[in-house]
């Protein structure tokens, strides 16, 4: 019983208030009065989720079906009946030289996920047997003062997720470093708030590519001497430069709105100037910073694949990229196989956003 | 010579031909160990006049002297009870309380500290609930840690802006006992701001009534001469009460019924009457 109760609390702490109901349902706790809320609640969602498949391998057979006519028509056309018959023929085999090559059908994404999965086990297995290969001798070269021999083969999709994460986290550090603190100041200081304006007014619409071409310019400069690849440094700093924008704003509009009785308590108890930050006016501006934290976070994920796809970082967006490239008969399969992994990853990142919010913050907000 | 005194106070808002003029003439004198009362009707300038003393503001012309000294800024010295509580929700009732107590002893110890917390907590009896939120409390409690919280620093005197404005009846009576009670044992200067003339009468050696603004003004002093404690249920027979009490409400009304007269714009009703249905269907 009290496990429950707590299972409950922190599901719905997390905004996944749904699992409790599922668990409920599993249990056999579910109320008669609360069966409308579980149609609501689980029923429908899934049965949204099964229309949507369902549209989708109807769209994609239509789709299919288009392009298989397009194709016979034009060897019809262009080389006469025989072509055509034998197009058909082939297109009927489902061979792959002239598969038509269009909006994958869920049951072909679902394979090519399995088969990323596959790829990513073989990688990995490569790998590490490439590590205990080399280990013996990488010990002998670190003690001769050499470079020790890395993997340097193909990353696994599993590993450009990583890599991916790693690029949106450090942009949203640097977000969260630049933004709350320039936003606690721009709040606290009217004259610094006119003088920035101009400032973010005009940058904060500026696109995520122009601001990797930015970044590129400066960094390109200042990493002149270097060897290294600094493809991870542009792309991190364009995500955070791009997505600070939110925590900036929402910052110094929490940090200059603190109820004014909050203001009046500090002046009669005369703390100072510091003590009035870190106790009046910080913890009464933190849902509004957190909120744009959480925007920042969301900003962030979006605009790091195109990012990444610019800057040849690796990543998501470059595996997208290269996938469209490479135009093989499952590219199209695993294209919506990344679509769908990054909008999970980032319907996680808010939640986990969520849940800190909920956590630091006194003004326990529902999940929005 | 007068613990707190305001001279020639004006308070207007706003500039040139925009300026509301809030307070005017403002005449005040507070003697050490008193408890004055200033009744007012609602958006009369009460809060204003608080601010004015406690040093959230500062008089368009005029002066304020605590202990002969302008005041200049808030000072520890004077303790204010606000209308709205206003804790902060962020903190328990004990660090709500702690805060205060720090910034009034900065030089104490951690544990000195504590203890006072501790003290004043107890004495609005709220130690039970030391460690929950503002947010948990009922309005009764939020106030008394707001009285915890303004007492604890130790003023030499407390100002209260409407303290029980916001409570029902019940908790009201037994929270002026305690204020009560709390003046009399630490015998502090207070300054009571109410819309009750019951309660000041209740509470107070003085009453001054504050006519409405805009422009508003003091009224004259009002002597209550019943002895201390007083007893509720007793004051209720008291003649010396009941003719305090009359005089105050007799000219709150007169000041009403004056603003009434000023209002002399005459609205002219259209002349109209009922449809006559009942023809209509015959």
């Amino acid at each position: 019983m009290k496990q429950s109760i707590t299972l409950g609390k922190v599901t719905k702490f997390m905004g996944l208030g749904f699992l409790s109901t599922l668990k409920d349902l599993f249990t056999g706790k579910l109320e008669k009065e609360d069966f409308i809320n579980f149609l609501r609640k689980v029923v429908v969602p899934l049965a949204s989720v099964l229309l949507f498949i369902g549209l989708w391998h109807m769209g994609s057979q239509s789709l299919y079906n288009i392009e298989a006519e397009f194709k016979i028509e034009k060897a019809l056309n262009d080389q006469g009946p025989a072509a055509a018959e034998a197009m058909r023929e082939c297109i009927a085999s489902g061979d792959v030289s002239c598969k038509p090559n269009t909006l994958p059908s869920p049951a072909q994404v679902w394979d090519s996920y399995k088969s990323l999965l596959r790829d990513h086990n073989i990688i990995s297995a490569d790998k590490a047997a490439f590590i205990e290969k080399t280990a013996a001798l990488n010990e002998k070269r670190i003690a001769e003062g050499k470079d020790a021999i890395t993997y340097t083969g193909r990353p696994s999709f599993v590993d450009q997720i990583f890599r991916s994460l790693k690029t949106v986290f450090a942009g949203f550090l640097l977000a969260l470093v630049i933004a709350v603190p320039l936003g606690i100041f721009i709040g606290l200081s009217p004259t610094l708030k006119s003088s920035f304006n101009w400032f973010i007014q005009i940058f904060k619409p500026v696109s995520p590519v122009v601001w990797y071409l930015l970044v590129f310019m400066i960094v390109k400069t200042l990493l002149i001497d270097s060897n290294e690849d600094s493809s991870f440094t542009i792309s991190f700093i364009s995500v955070g430069l791009c997505s600070m924008w939110a925590t900036l704003v929402n910052t110094a509009m929490g940090v200059s709105s603190v109820d004014k009785d909050y203001i009046n308590v500090a002046k009669v108890l005369k703390l100072g100037p510091f003590q009035k930050i870190f106790k009046v006016v910080l913890p009464s501006s933190l849902p509004l910073i957190f909120t744009g934290l959480k925007i920042t976070l969301s900003v962030a994920w979006m605009v790091l694949i195109a990012i990444e796809l610019l800057a040849q970082s690796p990543g998501l967006g470059l595996f997208v990229w290269e996938e469209f490239q490479n135009g093989a008969n499952d590219s199209n399969a695993k294209i919506i196989v990344a679509m769908f992994v990054i909008g999970i990853i980032g319907f996680l990142l808010d939640r986990l956003m969520l849940t800190i919010q909920n956590w630091v913050s006194f003004d326990k907000t529902d999940a929005i | 010579m007068a613990y707190l005194e305001l001279n020639n106070i004006y308070k207007t808002y706003g500039q040139d031909e925009h300026a509301t003029e809030v307070l005017s003439n403002i005449n005040l004198s507070i003697y050490e160990g008193e408890f004055v009362a200033i009744v007012g009707f609602t958006g009369s300038g009460k809060t204003t006049l608080v601010n004015l003393i406690n040093g959230l503001l500062e008089p368009t012309s005029g002066e304020v002297l605590f202990k002969g000294e302008p005041v200049q800024g808030t000072s520890h010295e004077r303790g204010v009870i606000f209308q709205n509580y206003s804790l902060l929700p962020w903190l328990t009732v004990g660090q709500n309380v702690f805060m205060a107590v720090k910034e009034a002893f900065p030089k104490k110890s951690k544990n000195e500290l504590n203890a006072i917390v501790a003290e004043y907590v107890e004495m609005v009896s709220l130690t039970p609930a030391i460690n929950k939120r503002p947010k948990e409390l009922s309005g009764g409690m939020r106030q008394r840690v707001a009285v915890a919280r303004a007492l604890a620093m130790k003023p030499e005197m407390i100002i209260m802006d409407e303290p029980l404005g916001a409570l029902d009846a019940l908790t009201r009576g037994n929270l002026q006992d305690e204020i009560l009670n709390i003046w009399g044992k630490e015998k502090r200067t207070a300054l009571l701001i109410t819309n009750d003339v019951d309660e000041g009468i209740y509470m107070a050696d003085r009453i001054i009534p504050l006519r409405p603004g805009p422009n508003a003004t003091l009224g004259p002093e009002f002597k209550i001469d019943i002895e201390r404690p007083r007893d509720k249920t007793e004051m209720n027979d008291n003649a010396n009460f009941k003719k305090t009490r009359n005089a105050i409400i007799e000219y709150l009304m007169d000041i009403g019924n004056e603003r009434k007269l000023e209002a002399s714009e005459e609205f002219i009703l259209p002349d109209l009457s009922p449809k006559d249905f009942v023809n209509q269907f015959k």
